[in-house]
């Protein structure tokens, strides 16, 4: 028998005599909070990790003094952040200030609802059946705290950083929804459970059949949308540290700016592991004859790799100015994205699966 | 209907990641475009060229270290040939050839410090690394031959403070050997950048002719394509005996005098290796008394430093300290033209602009 | 039902998690405001005034496309689930052309609002 959450409550509530209708509520709940502490401990160690990587590409070492290699090192951070004082600018526009943050993070934690870590319903929240109109619109909102954040600390830097941000993640958000929605169409399903399913077999007995196969330009639009989107490097007009000094979260400080960084890496990974689940077969394995792999494990390796080619591509580039960032967006991703749209239903008429 | 919008005065310094030290920078901006930038300095005065008065001779050298403090080699010799003129002193032929060592190497290393902060101005991260690696050859190098990292107090009046020490040919032959493959690991991680040059190319345009009208000099004249090198122009030390070219570019953007500055550090290459091969044997400094009181007089000494024509005007009232120094700084006569140069420009072209012209607060304010 | 109850659950959750972390940081912080931290930061400067003017912002323009454009996309959504379903009903060639004909149409205002010079940023 397999172990699922749903099985442990109700075995546990049958136990203490507690009434069959509160397992699914608690069910809904524990799962609620896992993918919270998921999250919080991804995060941790993407930081550590992009350090390191960091280091590694730019010929130094990264954190390496708080516990074994530095492991603990991003704790400690958090810790000290937590611990910090909070300044908030006597001009600041107070209740904005502090909500913004929350604006920011709630979304990259709501995203998760719908990430499948693995095969069956045990292993994703909710398997929305709207699942990829419910990320692209989720993944929409971060947009209004970061304005609101620029325009209430009362900081023209910051402010400069907020309508940067507002512009790019505005723009890239359309070549992000389209790219999206080639792998719709040969799923023919907008559950991201159903989209994996659809990427099951191998072709010639070799090649997977991902939607990769026929989407190399809808992955790279969704690619480099997705590095706009988590504002890095070269997209990161919106914070770029040496023209607006921190951008948007100029005047944040202590646990309002860690919720601005959660959030920022969060959504580094749900990108990666968006592609990953869209264009690379999800938690499916390479081949068949490696299923004996969890899928759990095919998943986040897959999102790992993705993870560490938007590191790479951050510490490799420079950063592109606001108008040659908006003039790409629009003029070379948008009419690509669409065209990539034409070719996929082409596909998906002309071509049996 | 068009919109009302207001024109936004901004601070953009002294505490900035990308204005290289304590400049401030007032910017008139609406929305992302500049309208104006006036540059605020004086964040770092020191009053070094009054403090000169108070100083003996030798004294006052390790303040020449602290004027720009990128390439204090190079500050050094100015004002050793400054005195030397005034005191009509004969400086050894190895010593001249030790300066030339010393001057190309501090050379490198300050435009290396340029490609890499420039990188980071423009967003690449990595670069900045590379180049403090590399710069940190020619840091061990320094070490080794006077003991300091940054301010060497090294050429002084009449020669060098000490005799290259023994195994130092090796050390900078080494590093001379590996130099160009570096740079080529630079070339292609940034040069070959085509983001990079986007960002770079036709971005703080400044004619020929404006570039000469403000006084430019250095990489950022020779970037407008005029060949003006004070070690050809005015020629100092033994570089008439070395072969060696002046780099223009005729783009006169940023990249323009990107280009120049990375075609100098292969230029320098040349010369130390050239220099090596000369160095003669002998006195690497002449008698100079512990107190120097030069005969009433002034002299007017200049070197092409990393940034420019960097000059030395000294007078003497025959006492054992300057009447009157004044520092002709090449940073601060080219910070000049940054406000014409940037006007129009993105926010983000700003700092392109100012990382490309390469000031040195230290000797801007001095 | 239970699907979009649980994503109320998220978020309440989430907020929760952040009101959470900033009590807990409240309760735990140092509290010694000056006035010159309490300034709003200008590189160390103090600001030219209030940063709420009448900015010029370059990009409204591009928030109005990106409304049309956004929800085209959510047009195309439905269409593209359906699309296999279609096919099998042997109707697969009507919905692509239709599909087709829609994003002509966005091409076209593309087009039209580049060359209108909208697409540019000043």
């Amino acid at each position: 028998m397999q172990i699922t959450l749903t099985g442990i409550i109700r075995l546990v509530f049958e136990r203490l005599h507690i009434p069959a209708n509160w397992v699914a509520p608690t069910v809904m709940l524990v799962a609620s909070v896992i993918v919270l502490f998921f999250i919080l401990f991804v995060v941790l160690y993407l930081i550590y990790g992009l350090r390191k990587i960091m280091g590694w590409i730019q010929a130094r070492i990264g954190p390496n003094r708080v516990g074994p290699y530095g492991l603990a090192q991003t704790i400690a951070d958090a810790l000290k952040l937590l611990a910090k004082e909070d300044i908030m600018p006597a001009m600041a526009d107070k209740w904005p200030f502090i909500i913004a943050p929350i604006i920011v993070f709630v979304p990259a934690y709501m995203v998760y609802l719908v990430i499948p870590f693995g095969k069956g319903g045990s292993w994703v929240a909710q398997d929305l059946s709207i699942g990829v109109l419910y990320i692209s619109a989720i993944l929409s909102i971060p947009i209004i705290g970061i304005i609101t954040a620029g325009w209430a600390s009362n900081n023209k830097w910051s402010l400069l950083g907020s309508f940067r941000a507002a512009a790019q993640l505005v723009s890239y958000e359309v070549p992000l929804a389209l790219a999206m929605i080639p792998p719709v169409m040969l799923a023919g399903s907008m559950s991201l459970q159903g989209i994996v399913h659809a990427q099951q077999g191998v072709w010639f007995g070799i090649f997977p059949k991902w939607f990769l196969a026929t989407q190399i330009l809808g992955f790279a639009i969704y690619m480099m949308a997705a590095l706009a989107e988590s504002n890095l490097i070269p997209f990161d007009i919106m914070e770029a540290e040496s023209e607006l000094v921190a951008g948007f979260n100029t005047e944040y400080s202590g646990m309002k700016f860690a919720l601005f960084f959660l959030a920022e890496f969060a959504g580094m990974f749900t990108v990666s592991a968006i592609a990953a689940t869209l264009f690379l077969g999800g938690w499916l394995p390479i081949h068949p004859a490696l299923s004996f792999i969890p899928p759990v494990f095919w998943f986040l390796g897959k999102t790992l790799v993705l993870i560490f080619v938007l590191m790479w591509i951050r510490s490799t580039l420079p950063r592109v100015r606001v108008d040659q960032l908006m003039s790409f967006g629009w003029k070379v991703l948008i009419p690509l994205a669409l065209l990539n749209i034409v070719w996929t239903g082409a596909v998906v008429l002309f071509f049996p699966r | 209907m068009a919109i009302r919008t207001e024109e936004v005065q901004i601070n953009m310094g002294p505490q900035h990641p990308s204005t290289h030290g304590v400049l401030r920078m007032i910017l008139t901006i609406d929305g992302e475009t500049v309208v104006d930038a006036r540059p605020d300095i004086g964040f770092l005065h020191r009053g070094i060229e009054k403090l000169a008065e108070k100083r003996t001779y030798h004294q006052f050298v390790g303040l020449t270290d602290r004027l720009d403090y990128l390439s204090a080699m190079l500050g050094n010799a100015v004002y050793a040939m400054a005195v030397e003129k005034v005191a009509s002193i004969e400086v050894p032929a190895r010593a001249e050839y030790i300066r030339v060592i010393m001057m190309e190497l501090n050379r490198i290393s300050s435009h290396l410090v340029f490609v890499g902060a420039f990188g980071l101005d423009l967003g690449a991260t990595t670069p900045f690394l590379y180049t403090f690696r590399e710069r940190e050859d020619i840091m061990d190098i320094f070490e080794a031959v006077c003991g300091a990292r940054l301010t060497y107090s090294y050429i002084r009046p009449g020669g060098v403070a000490r005799d290259m020490s023994t195994g130092l040919d090796q050390m900078i032959r080494a590093f001379l050997k590996k130099m160009p493959q570096r740079l080529q690991e630079i070339d292609e991680l940034l040069t070959g950048n085509q983001i990079f040059l986007i960002r770079s190319r036709g971005i703080g345009v400044i004619s020929a002719e404006d570039a000469v009208s403000y006084a430019l000099s250095g990489p950022g004249l020779r970037g407008s394509g005029v060949a003006l090198d004070v070690r050809k122009d005015d020629p100092y030390s033994v570089y008439p005996d070395l072969d060696f070219n002046v780099c223009t570019e005729d783009t006169c953007d940023c990249l323009g005098r990107y280009l120049v500055r990375t075609g100098e550090i292969r230029e320098s290459l040349k010369i130390v290796e050239q220099a090596l091969d000369a160095l003669p044997e002998g006195e690497f400094t002449a008698k100079v008394p512990k107190v120097l009181k030069p005969p009433a007089g002034e002299a007017y000494a200049r070197v092409e430093s990393s940034r420019g024509d960097l000059g030395v005007y000294l007078i003497s009232d025959g006492s054992a300290s300057p009447y009157r120094l004044h520092w002709r700084g090449p940073s601060f006569i080219n910070l000049a033209a940054v406000g014409q140069m940037v006007k129009g420009l993105k926010i983000a072209d700003t700092v392109a602009v100012l990382g490309s012209l390469d000031i040195v607060l230290g000797e801007v304010d001095r | 039902m239970d699907n979009y109850a649980y994503i109320a659950l998220f978020a309440v959750i989430g907020v929760a998690f952040s009101i959470f972390v900033m009590l807990l940081s409240w309760a735990i912080r140092p509290h010694r405001p000056s006035k010159v931290k309490l300034e709003p930061y200008e590189c160390g400067e103090i600001p030219f005034g209030n940063a709420w003017r009448q900015f010029k912002v370059g990009y409204y323009i591009f928030a109005l496309v990106f409304v049309i454009f956004d929800v085209e996309a959510i047009f195309i959504f439905p269409w593209a689930k359906e699309l296999l379903n279609f096919k099998a009903k042997g109707l697969g060639v009507f919905a692509f052309a239709e599909m087709m004909i829609f994003i002509a149409i966005l091409v076209v205002g593309l087009i039209y609002a580049w060359r209108k010079g909208v697409l540019k940023w000043d």
